[in-house]
């Protein structure tokens, strides 16, 4: 695929426009110049995971948008065709507006916070560059600690009895009750997800900082006294690619990965507390039987990530731009 | 350059207390016993009762069977992270090997196959690929829990990026010297991507070591949990007993936490130039 051609009509397409990012990005950039010229071994090598691709990623994908089109028998005696009522019944239940609500909430919540905080540690770790070590090696090792023990973790610190954040709300004379009281749930998800996902953003700001010239820093030095001039004028547009980046991971973070989080804090009593689109996808499929209704709920999340993703790799068209 | 000032260095220790301190807290509280944290909280000074926890934990047989253990866990952890790692690499180096090195027909199109499985996380798919798994018998097993995670090219993305980075004089040189594509990709690609191997390895092995809504889905025999599941099985006994057993979670909590964090903390800067290059 050559990536001169799609540009001239590039503008009016989405799709080329995605084809055109991802050849910016590399993704298909200018083939080798000598390559293997054999019919058969190519197929031997690429065999593997081109099985593993078929049978576990299109078969699902295809089932469950087939599936989101029935209602299956509870008992399992069969399926009816029901068109698109599994997503207008989706789509117009308050219960999935409100998840909805909450999930949309949640990820600007959290993505701006972790993102915020994160940038925060990098920006000055990145100043103290000697004894920087020890900061790094404690805020990266979180990195590898896996959601839900870190919502283990956390719920016990946010617990009723023994939890100290509990003695510290009442101490503010909040009565923090944690799965049973929705936003109190909320409040714990958040700082536990925030928690997690700050490692993950301060190793790219800080590599991303560290890849800002010197000779740009000091000449930025003469020119503004001012930290947060110097932070703001020559930083912060340097770091912006990183930082867009960052701002699509993290709300995918937000929406999938927290789900360990959210499994370990309300303890399967989903009853009153806040959750999210993908949690509500399990409850509906796994504990409440609902086939069709979790299929469609699926496809709605689906392209929502479809879409989060062509933004992405619009994204890595521009980041070229600035090197 | 610039003055070092103590402002800078008071955010960052209360960003990192607030990083390690939960932490902290597990690690010290997995040392005291269940009443003592139920009576005064948790704790941040070590107690006497660890050798007791840990050995209950690792090899006190529990579960509706009776038959799963700490250590079992532990083992089921290791070949979920090691394998997964392994199975990656090797699957994505041979493809993205295919893609780069060959040339042949419908390479466009299996690009695009593959690389289409970038756009949708697993957890999107969870319900139809459980049921996949179900009619192909694999619930319950080791290739169940490994496989289906392997469907997607975040490996194979970046081996492809780095191949493309290898010098062309290289292939010519080896075809010069009679090579075919096996000797090739045998005795020149592999040595040298063995850093980027490395690096993908331990990135890989944290997010298989961590994995929770797979293994928590396509395992009902005790016999295969990991300690992620193991987590979740350990708060629902919670329910209804008087007093929690704080302490063993706690201490099932720091068994789940140490081999990753000990790997990240070793391999840093490896595991961060896997991590900067690949996810991007």
């Amino acid at each position: 695929m050559s990536n001169t051609h799609s540009s001239a009509q590039a503008p009016r397409r989405p799709f080329a426009r995605l084809m055109r990012g991802l050849a910016r990005a590399g993704v298909s950039s200018p083939q080798k110049r000598v390559q293997f010229n054999r019919p058969l071994t190519p197929w031997l090598f690429l065999a593997p995971q081109l099985a593993v691709v078929v049978i576990f990623f299109y078969w699902p994908s295809v089932e469950a948008v087939l599936s989101s089109f029935y209602i299956e028998d509870p008992f399992g005696f069969g399926a009816t065709f029901v068109g698109t009522e599994n997503y207008t019944d989706a789509l117009t239940n308050s219960r999935y507006q409100a998840t909805a609500v909450f999930t949309a909430f949640f990820c600007v919540v959290v993505t701006a916070l972790s993102l915020g905080i994160g940038l925060l540690l990098a920006v000055k770790a990145d100043k103290v560059i000697r004894g920087a070590g020890p900061y790094k090696t404690v805020l990266i090792s979180v990195y590898a600690i896996a959601p839900p023990v870190a919502g283990m973790i956390g719920m016990m610190i946010f617990d009723q009895h023994i939890g100290p954040m509990t003695d510290l709300f009442a101490f503010f004379g909040h009565d923090l009750r944690v799965g049973v009281n929705y936003w109190d749930t909320a409040i714990a998800v958040t700082t536990i997800s925030v928690w997690k996902q700050i490692p993950y953003n301060f190793i790219f700001f800080l590599s991303g900082l560290q890849t800002v010239p010197v000779s740009v820093c000091e000449a930025a030095l003469i020119d503004a006294r001012s930290g947060w001039r110097r932070f703001r004028d020559i930083v912060m547009p340097l770091l912006a690619p990183t930082a867009f980046f960052l701002l699509i991971i993290n709300i995918t973070y937000a929406m999938f990965d927290t789900f360990a989080i959210f499994d370990v804090v309300v303890k399967d009593k989903p009853a009153n507390n806040p959750m999210t689109l993908v949690y509500k996808v399990y409850l509906d499929g796994f504990k409440g039987n609902d086939i069709g209704g979790s299929s469609a709920q699926s496809v709605i999340l689906m392209v929502v990530v479809a879409a989060l993703t062509v933004v992405q790799f619009r994204f890595i068209e521009r980041r070229v731009h600035y090197g | 350059m610039q003055r070092v000032k103590p402002f800078d260095h008071l955010v960052l220790i209360l960003g990192a207390l607030f990083m390690a301190l939960p932490v902290i807290v597990a690690f010290m509280s997995s040392t005291h016993s269940a009443i003592e944290i139920h009576s005064s909280g948790l704790y941040l000074t070590p107690g006497d009762d660890a050798a007791q926890t840990y050995t209950k934990v690792l090899t006190a047989r529990g579960g509706f069977t009776g038959d799963v253990t700490g250590l079992l866990m532990l083992g089921n952890s290791m070949i979920m992270g090691i394998g997964f790692a392994v199975g990656k690499i090797v699957l994505s180096m041979s493809a993205a090997y295919a893609l780069v090195y060959f040339r042949f027909r419908f390479a466009t199109l299996m690009f695009w196959a593959i690389f289409t499985t970038l756009l949708l996380p697993l957890e999107v798919r969870i319900m139809p690929s459980y049921q996949v798994m179900s009619t192909l018998g694999l619930l319950n097993s080791y290739t169940g829990l490994i496989v289906p995670l392997l469907a997607s090219a975040t490996g194979t993305f970046f081996f492809r990026q780095f191949f493309k980075s290898v010098p062309d004089e290289l292939l010519e040189a080896a075809r010069i010297d009679g090579a075919g594509p096996w000797k090739f990709f045998l005795d020149v690609l592999v040595p040298l991507s063995k850093t980027m191997m490395a690096a993908i390895f331990i990135i890989m092995f944290i997010y298989g070591w961590n994995q929770y809504l797979w293994p928590l889905i396509m395992t009902t025999d005790e016999s295969f949990y990991t300690l992620m599941r193991g987590i979740k099985s350990i708060l629902q006994v919670w329910v209804g007993s008087q007093i929690p057993d704080y302490n063993e979670a706690f201490a099932l909590a720091v068994l789940a936490m140490i081999p990753p964090v000990i790997v990240v903390v070793v391999f840093q800067r490896m595991f961060i130039k896997g991590l900067t290059e690949s996810d991007k």
